[in-house]
């Protein structure tokens, strides 16, 4: 185990820029999630950790070593691919054992640690198959097993679960929870699947562009996204984000015509004329129309989603959404009003940043 | 439907025509030999005998060029030319050569305008002037150049459906290049190996203008020149004799095949089955 720090890392391919210019750093034994949409840098970021892509120019330190221009087998790392890259000649115990036996581990030692590996991971009945003969749910722990074999200094996951079918993925998730917390290895998983980032990690590092957004735990990201682009990536559906004029002398937040709201509390500095006003759809409360304190709004439409319903609105022409946790669909007139939490609003700045 | 079973009829007569075009010379390869008059017409050997066998073994310079001079220039040309091809082509594939596309269709190009006949001056010249002449080695490289530009072609194939992370996958847990290459990227390509090795073997098997041009020495020639030790001095075959060493000559290709396609079975595309 050790810690892992990017210093001032780049990585450009002709005019994209992969990775620009991101640090970031990575406690021993922490479980850190890259995020992000597609192209945003998040797989050359781990792959030049892994030292199968050379960055321009920056550093990467594992430990205290620096291993910038290490071949990735100097890394002492390990790694989960997204295909899973299971050597189909080889038998699952082969796969699992190939790490050491390029370490020069003695035979009989390779099968203990192979036994005691596929124990942990509940696949000792298929040892003797071929990747070919096994379910992707199968491959997906053979993977894993392989990860974990040599008690790598860090593990890498290059979305791992993005294969499996979506119940599979969610056992796949919770048992790849369980293993880190057995394991406890400092591992960098890359993912665009938010959920899979909320719940595995313990560090979620939200990139955009090849830059790094917002670092920081699940609930931070998600309760105070630092600026618009976390705001409106992060949470399903995402965070309102409303254009807004401020007039700070009399806090009054103005939506649109005849659309004006009195604020209750300070505003942050800078909260002045143009701004973008977010809030997240479980603050966003439905009231009778024309109650005091609410904003007129237009029902669009209604989806019920199982345990709670979603609710889209038109206010003056931008669209909201509110969230209800109701067993069944509201009945709601046409003309409604809406009630903003104001403890849950935030501002956010012509620059995109969240105004403090 | 009159002119439908018109054309049924008409098709059939044509098929078996075309088999019989190619079956009769089957036939006669089969009897011939064991037939002590043989002639170029296709009989059942009236008085079955091994003698033509007889005889074929027992001229020295035909079974040398046999059992040692074909196998070893087939050989050779097998193994450099599957050795080579799978590294040039793994080269092809992975490494970042600028215009390596072009340079792969180039090399086929070449390959096909530029070969056999055509050739064989400059060839005979090169090989030469490299103190290679009358020598096993300078048939080899003679041959496996005309081999390599078609063998790297499809190794490139094989080697471009190979998922990158394997090879990713073993650097990650620590093998070396030549650990990868042994372990991982030959096992991998071991079905597209065999096809060009296969291709190769027979290939120098049956090259027949270049060894005659590049070994003077009969004792050094290959199976595919030893058929005149069956002709007369004023340039007649003597049929029985050569039909027996033909099936001799055929034999060896013929099971190294089948013992290829029983043993791994063959594919002439790449790509991995998962």
């Amino acid at each position: 185990m050790a810690s892992l720090n990017l210093t001032q890392l780049r990585r450009h391919f002709g005019t994209v820029k992969a990775v620009d210019n991101i640090d970031l750093a990575v406690n021993d034994g922490q479980f850190v999630a890259l995020l992000g949409p597609s192209g945003c840098g998040k797989t050359t970021t781990l792959r030049m950790i892994a030292g199968l892509e050379l960055p321009d120019s920056g550093e990467i330190k594992i430990g205290e070593k620096p291993v910038t221009h290490l071949p990735p087998r100097d890394r002492n790392i390990a790694m989960v691919f997204q295909d899973y890259a299971l050597y189909p000649h080889m038998t699952v115990a082969e796969n699992v054992g190939y790490p050491l036996k390029v370490r020069n581990v003695q035979a009989v030692d390779i099968r203990a640690r192979v036994n005691n590996v596929a124990e942990q991971l509940q696949i000792n009945h298929l040892l003797e198959r071929r990747p070919s003969q096994l379910s992707g749910g199968q491959q997906q722990r053979v993977a894993l097993a392989r990860a974990v074999i040599h008690k790598a200094q860090i593990t890498l996951y290059d979305e791992p679960l993005s294969n499996l079918d979506s119940k599979l993925r969610l056992e796949a998730r919770a048992f790849l929870k369980h293993l880190q917390r057995e394991v406890g290895v400092t591992s960098v998983y890359v993912t665009h699947d938010q959920a899979e980032a909320m719940a595995l990690a313990d560090l979620i590092v939200v990139m955009n562009d090849g830059k790094i957004m917002q670092v920081g735990s699940p609930k931070d990201i998600y309760q105070t996204p630092a600026n618009m682009f976390v705001a409106g990536f992060i949470g399903s559906p995402p965070m309102n984000l409303m254009a807004c004029t401020v007039d700070a002398a009399t806090r009054t937040l103005r939506f649109g015509d005849n659309l004006a709201l009195q604020w209750q509390h300070d505003l942050p500095q800078g909260a002045h004329g143009q701004v973008t006003f977010g809030i997240r759809p479980e603050y966003v409360s439905i009231r009778p129309a024309g109650e005091p304190g609410t904003l007129d709004a237009k029902l669009y439409v209604m989806q019920m989603l199982g345990s709670e319903s979603l609710i889209m609105l038109h206010v003056g022409n931008q669209l909201v959404s509110a969230r209800l946790i109701a067993d069944d669909l509201p009945e709601l007139p046409e003309r409604v009003g809406i009630a903003l939490d104001q403890k849950r609003g935030f501002f956010y700045g012509t620059d995109g940043n969240r105004l403090i | 439907m009159k002119s439908g079973w018109l054309a049924r009829v008409l098709s059939n007569i044509l098929g078996v025509a075309l088999a019989l075009f190619f079956l009769v010379p089957m036939l006669w390869f089969v009897f011939a030999p064991f037939n002590e008059h043989a002639t170029l017409s296709v009989r059942i050997p009236e008085n079955f005998t091994l003698n033509n066998f007889q005889v074929v073994f027992s001229n020295e310079t035909a079974v040398r060029s046999l059992l040692q001079n074909s196998v070893i220039i087939s050989g050779g040309v097998m193994v450099l030319t599957a050795l080579i091809a799978t590294l040039a082509a793994y080269g092809f594939s992975r490494g970042s050569l600028p215009g390596r596309e072009i340079i792969t269709y180039i090399l086929i190009l070449f390959s096909s305008v530029v070969t056999g006949t055509a050739s064989l001056v400059p060839i005979f010249v090169l090989i030469y002037n490299l103190g290679m002449f009358n020598t096993y080695q300078g048939v080899i490289l003679a041959t496996v150049g005309g081999m390599l530009p078609t063998s790297i072609f499809i190794m490139r194939d094989f080697i471009d459906g190979l998922p990158r992370s394997y090879e990713e996958a073993a650097m990650v847990s620590g093998a070396s290049p030549l650990q990868i290459f042994r372990d991982i990227v030959f096992p991998t390509l071991r079905p597209g190996v065999l096809v060009v090795a296969v291709m190769a073997f027979v290939s120098g098997w049956g090259a027949f203008l270049t060894p005659l041009i590049l070994i003077r020495n009969a004792s050094m020639r290959p199976a595919s020149i030893a058929f005149y030790q069956f002709y007369s001095d004023e340039g007649s075959p003597n049929i029985p004799l050569v039909s027996t060493y033909a099936v001799l000559y055929t034999l060896p290709a013929l099971l190294l095949y089948l013992f290829i396609n029983a043993r791994y079975g063959f594919r002439f595309f790449g790509g991995i089955k998962q």
